[in-house]
């Protein structure tokens, strides 16, 4: 007679059960291990070069002293463009996809199809499209119109312009989840009291979507930080004597810094810890970046 | 069918489709001014679809479409010249769920004014009072007409909804099963509400509760599966019906 709640599996049932669970628990551990051991490694590396002085001062003697500030402001500069370029198209975008196109129609999968294309293509592709498009065809273009040279060479605007083809995809795809969260309700309730479409979006849609938008222009800003390839060809500079006085200017970016100190210096040896402090000040605005819309993202659910 | 009082909204031979799907089929009906008319008929026998015709909230759908005529004070709502906003402003709508906006109770009712223009303070002031009254939630509201209306308990919501609906001074109230999500009381309050509001407003109530449909309505029109069955005063139907399917839904045969 059986005791009416003992398993009825056999012992190599359970065995088969015990190593599954023991691979994924080391296969965690391992990626946990990896991603500790790497942050640890730059922490004490790096570390000890990480003082307020290193974020505030120039870089001296081909970038193997000194600080990294004009770097830090550069990419500061960009992301702020990136995301005023960027952020309003996306979300127009997401706007017209959720809110007026007919979901099955062609036009409405086209530009779908677009913007998860948009999503796999490789940033260096992008850098390529910067210089083609951006600087060669855009910026040449204006020149000639006015018989002048300011937009026809790399710069912070057409870097910041490139960045914000690359990240449209995170904006659009967040801001159409958010505006999908708001009850159709609600919309409805606007609709019913004789208000317009275009009034039910900017009075109830779009308020009770704006910490989503946040969260599409936060995830955004940190692809676009970290962003080095896309940028290469299309106007960051490895030395600056000042910080770019307009957007047409070239400018230094905390990841092409990297670069540059990593692959072009005089002794890459003797700049490692540069490297790594320059490394854990990059990763630092990722992650504060990514947590941010993390935490914007779980109070936009709990609502 | 009734003729005792003036007709406030005609249809005729009215079809509705989604997609390829027919969802209503021919109904022709008269509904009386300032009467409450009750559409009753089990889920999907198109009763909201239907009531949402009239105020042509089924535009929001992809690929509806509509055949026959939908006439409210001899405009045919589907007239290309019809401004929907407009058309919408004279007929509220009041929805199964509460659906207060995110905003203060005083926010809530002036919505639907504000679309239109600016008024002054003291406009608006008045027109919440009076919403407000006329949805008998002013003495439960009055001290926190600026705190937010998702503080309110659900009934009081719903007559929130009603207050916000009635604001933009409307002469038909549309109400899709306003009182399924409400608890007894509540309810109780909302159908006393209905038949005081019936003077003003010519009310067309979707309800899936019969006892309500027969404690409120004037008259009763019973759908099934996208057909009017049976419109009559609400006396009449329940209690001799003229067609077998309203005897068997009534009394409880099936649905």
């Amino acid at each position: 007679m059986q005791a009416p709640f003992t398993s009825h599996h056999t012992v190599s049932k359970r065995v088969l059960g015990l190593f599954a669970i023991g691979i994924a628990l080391t296969a965690t551990v391992a990626v946990l291990g990896v991603i500790l051991g790497m942050l640890a490694d730059f922490a004490v590396k790096g570390g000890p070069e990480l003082t307020w002085s290193f974020l505030t001062e120039y870089p001296r003697n081909s970038n193997m002293e000194g600080g990294i500030f004009p770097a830090l402001a550069g990419t500061t500069f960009l992301v702020l463009l990136m995301t005023l370029m960027g952020v309003p198209i996306g979300t127009a975008t997401a706007i017209y996809l959720t809110e007026f196109a007919r979901q099955d129609s062609w036009f409405a999968r086209s530009v779908r199809f677009a913007v998860n294309t948009l999503a796999g293509v490789p940033s260096i592709v992008f850098g390529l499209f910067g210089v083609g498009f951006f600087v060669q065809f855009v910026g040449k273009g204006l020149d000639t119109a006015s018989g002048s040279s300011v937009f026809g060479d790399g710069s912070l605007l057409w870097c910041a312009a490139t960045l914000a083809v690359l990240t449209l995809p995170v904006v659009i795809v967040a801001v159409e989840e958010a505006l999908r969260a708001v009850p159709r309700e609600l919309r409805e309730a606007s609709l019913a009291l004789g208000a317009t479409r275009w009034q039910t979006i900017t009075k109830v849609v779009l308020p009770n979507a704006v910490s989503g938008i946040l969260t599409g222009s936060i995830l955004a800003v940190g692809r676009g930080a970290g962003e080095v390839a896309a940028i290469l060809f299309v106007g960051v500079t490895y030395s600056a004597e000042s910080l770019p006085d307009a957007v047409t200017e070239k400018f230094m970016h905390l990841g092409y810094h990297l670069y540059v100190l990593a692959t072009q210096s005089p002794d890459v040896e003797a700049t490692l810890p540069l490297q790594y402090a320059t490394t854990i000040v990059l990763l630092g605005l990722t992650f504060l970046l990514n947590f941010s819309a993390i935490y914007l993202r779980s109070r936009l659910r709990r609502r | 069918m009734a003729k005792e009082y003036p007709t406030k909204i005609t249809a005729t031979d009215f079809s509705m489709y989604y997609g390829q799907k027919q969802a209503l089929h021919n109904i022709s009906i008269t509904v009386p001014e300032r009467r409450v008319t009750a559409f009753i008929g089990p889920s999907g026998c198109g009763k909201s679809t239907f009531l949402r015709s009239m105020n042509r909230m089924n535009d929001l759908i992809d690929g509806t479409r509509h055949e026959g005529g939908m006439v409210i004070d001899d405009v045919d709502v589907y007239d290309p010249t019809v401004d929907v906003s407009t058309l919408r402003r004279k007929i509220g709508m009041v929805f199964q769920k509460s659906v207060p906006f995110p905003k203060s109770i005083f926010e809530n009712i002036t919505y639907g004014l504000t679309l239109l223009d600016r008024r002054s303070k003291s406009d608006l002031e008045q027109v919440v009072e009076e919403s407000l009254q006329r949805a008998a939630l002013w003495n439960e509201v009055k001290d926190r007409l600026h705190h937010s209306a998702l503080g309110l308990s659900g009934g009081q919501q719903q007559r929130l909804c009603i207050a916000r609906a009635v604001a933009v001074n409307p002469e038909i109230l549309l109400m899709d099963e306003p009182c399924s999500a409400l608890d007894p009381i509540s309810t109780g309050k909302v159908e006393e509400l209905i038949t005081e509001l019936k003077d003003t407003y010519t009310i067309v109530l979707v309800t899936h509760n019969m006892q309500q449909a027969a404690r409120v309505s004037d008259y009763t029109g019973f759908f099934l599966m996208g057909h009017l069955i049976e419109f009559d005063r609400t006396r009449t139907l329940f209690t001799s019906p003229a067609k077998k399917e309203t005897e068997d839904y009534i009394t409880g045969r099936f649905g």
